[in-house]
């Protein structure tokens, strides 16, 4: 598929139906993206497992860290990259051997590799590159609009809270529950 | 799967997002039109949130100087009517101005501006910003290569405005866009006289974009405020010559903006390192005001052109007037660059010059009744001025002439009100002249 642009609907689906993450290249450092990435993912609801080898067993922001995807305890349905382009294909290499497979390959901000998301989608995953799922949840949800960023989304409906503080949206349907 | 939210399959025209970007009903009240969030602080939902939020780990609100609600639709809707992708909304346009080069340059450094600009901007360059140590090379908008010849290793930005004010100059910024991308540098242009419904400037290679939102923006004359548009086109890490987006920031502990932000970084950059630390925020109930002057900016600056054309085709007709510089004139110097960038109007701003000097521009501004005779532009309400008894006062004589506001020079900004009104209110003030 065309990975220079994502309709909306695709990048909904995605962030709707997974739930455990495993992001690689995940730091325990809280000025770098890929740990602010996992902390708000798991505020948001979904399971997130820390992947890297340097920080395996330590625990930060109650998320534990493992060296390998294969070490992951459960089912991982999305695997977010935090690594430079050229060690994509590694990684896609370590997700196809996991039993079973994960259903998205998704690659950060910057970090595009096009043969390797091809490898990845002959083997059925979804793939989004140079994106970051934290910016594409806060901008289906309504959040980044408090930051004035452009959601390039419009909507007369109301914007869903996500649980029970008041800074928090969801990107839940809006609206009326159809019978 | 089917999916009740998804984006529309086209993309909104330009009064739709005119009306809608940026403003969602609001989630806790149901509010349909933007409530004024006049609160100078948001409470957090517990010390980990808190925490998420200084260090910008999260999206949300902490003190209004910094994010407000109101102002953000405000911020949102100029993005996508810019066609950028983000903006920071601040207390006028020189704050925005001023928050651009903050983030750009540091002490040493030069910036490359059009000759013709607002008199306003050719003080804040001269004077404002010498003294912070960013140095201005003045070139001109008429001859391309003058932008060429001035660049030099210092260089970081080159400077615009789309339709220069006060003299109806229309700037080839698809040229000067060339300029800057050889340079390695970004383009930022003013777009305050042509407002996005006229021109788009990121269409056509600005890279950031300014605007006095208290002019046609918001419209009715009752609000300062001041946007800055990221066109989100820039690559702020090709090289370490802007260390706010590309180096790691003591501020935030090291974060890097460009590699955390991406496309946006420049508008994060510009509110947390400029913003939050120099202050010129604006008030939430000024953003409401210049939100609700946007709603109806395209069927505004239609008639604005309309009615600035008949007045401009009166003026060039009348025998005390010696010249009218106004771009949708066939006869105007600027008129095939106006066809290219503005087919749907030139805008409402222009001048005249008077056959009697001086003299004639006092006595003109002096006996007008229904134009007022004020400081601004982009009202609904006809404004006229005499550029060198007032604005352009400071300026040496050269300066006036180079800045089109020589002592023959009157400026109009075309309002909104019945056309035959405005032509008749010139035609007996130029009686007495």
């Amino acid at each position: 598929m065309n990975h220079d642009r994502y309709d909306d609907t695709y990048i909904r689906a995605i962030l709707s139906e997974v739930r455990t993450i495993a992001i690689v290249g995940a730091s325990a450092n809280a000025a770098r993206p890929s740990y602010f990435v996992m902390k708000y993912l798991s505020e948001r609801g979904y399971r997130v497992f820390p992947v890297n080898p340097g920080q395996a067993g330590k625990t930060v922001a109650g998320l534990t860290f493992v060296a390998t995807l294969a070490d992951v305890p459960e089912p991982i349905d999305m695997v977010d990259v935090f690594r430079a382009p050229e060690h994509v294909p590694a990684v896609v290499d370590e997700v196809l051997k996991l039993d079973p497979l994960p259903k998205v390959l998704w690659t950060q901000l910057g970090v595009r590799n096009d043969e390797a998301a091809a490898k990845a989608e002959a083997a059925g995953l979804k793939v989004v590159m140079n994106r970051c799922p934290k910016i594409e949840y806060g901008r289906l949800s309504g959040e980044i609009g408090w930051t004035g960023v452009n959601s390039r989304t419009i909507s007369s409906r109301k914007p869903l809270r996500l649980g029970e503080g008041v800074q928090r949206l969801s990107i839940a349907p809006r609206g009326p529950k159809s019978s | 799967m089917t999916d009740e939210t998804s984006a529309p399959p086209r993309e909104p025209g330009f009064s739709t997002l005119a009306i809608h970007a940026g403003a969602q009903p609001d989630p806790t009240t149901g509010a349909r039109a933007t409530p004024i969030y006049q609160t100078t602080s948001f409470v957090f939902d517990d010390v980990d949130h808190a925490a998420a939020l200084f260090g910008l780990q999260t999206f949300g609100n902490i003190y209004s100087r910094i994010t407000n609600p109101t102002n953000a639709v405000l911020e949102e809707r100029v993005a996508a009517l810019e066609g950028g992708t983000a903006a920071l909304a601040v207390a006028s346009g020189h704050a925005a101005q001023h928050l651009v080069f903050h983030t750009l340059l540091t002490p040493g450094d030069e910036f490359i501006a059009s000759r013709k600009l607002y008199g306003g901007s050719i003080n804040q360059f001269n004077h404002a910003f010498k003294s912070f140590g960013w140095n201005v090379v003045w070139a001109d908008p008429d001859d391309i290569s003058s932008f060429e010849k001035a660049v030099t290793p210092k260089t970081k930005a080159i400077f615009t405005e789309s339709i220069a004010n006060p003299g109806g100059v229309v700037t080839d910024i698809a040229a000067i866009s060339a300029v800057a991308k050889k340079a390695g540098v970004p383009l930022i242009v003013d777009n305050t006289l042509a407002t996005p419904y006229l021109w788009q400037p990121i269409r056509h290679g600005a890279d950031i974009v300014v605007h006095s939102a208290t002019k046609f923006l918001g419209g009715h004359g009752n609000s300062i405020g001041g946007v800055i548009v990221d066109a989100g086109t820039f690559d702020w890490s090709a090289t370490d010559r802007y260390p706010f987006l590309s180096k790691p920031r003591p501020e935030y502990s090291g974060m890097v903006l460009h590699e955390t932000f991406g496309n946006f970084a420049f508008a994060i950059a510009a509110r947390v390192l400029g913003l939050r630390d120099l202050g010129p925020a604006l008030s939430p109930f000024n953003a409401f005001l210049i939100l609700t002057g946007i709603e109806t900016l395209g069927l505004r600056m239609q008639r604005h052109s309309e009615n600035a054309l008949k007045v401009a085709e009166y003026l060039a007709a009348h025998p005390k007037v010696e010249w009218v510089s106004y771009p949708g004139l066939a006869s105007d110097r600027y008129h095939a660059l106006a066809q290219q960038y503005l087919p749907k109007g030139a805008g409402a701003v222009f001048t005249f010059g008077l056959k009697g000097g001086y003299e004639a521009g006092v006595k003109l501004v002096s006996n007008v009744e229904l134009f007022s005779h004020l400081a601004n532009i982009g009202d609904t309400r006809s404004l006229i001025i005499h550029p060198a008894s007032t604005t352009h006062r400071q300026l040496t004589d050269e300066a006036k002439v180079v800045a089109g506001a020589g002592p023959e020079v009157v400026r109009l900004s075309v309002g909104i009100e019945d056309v035959a009104d405005i032509i008749g209110d010139l035609d007996q003030a130029l009686a007495k002249v």
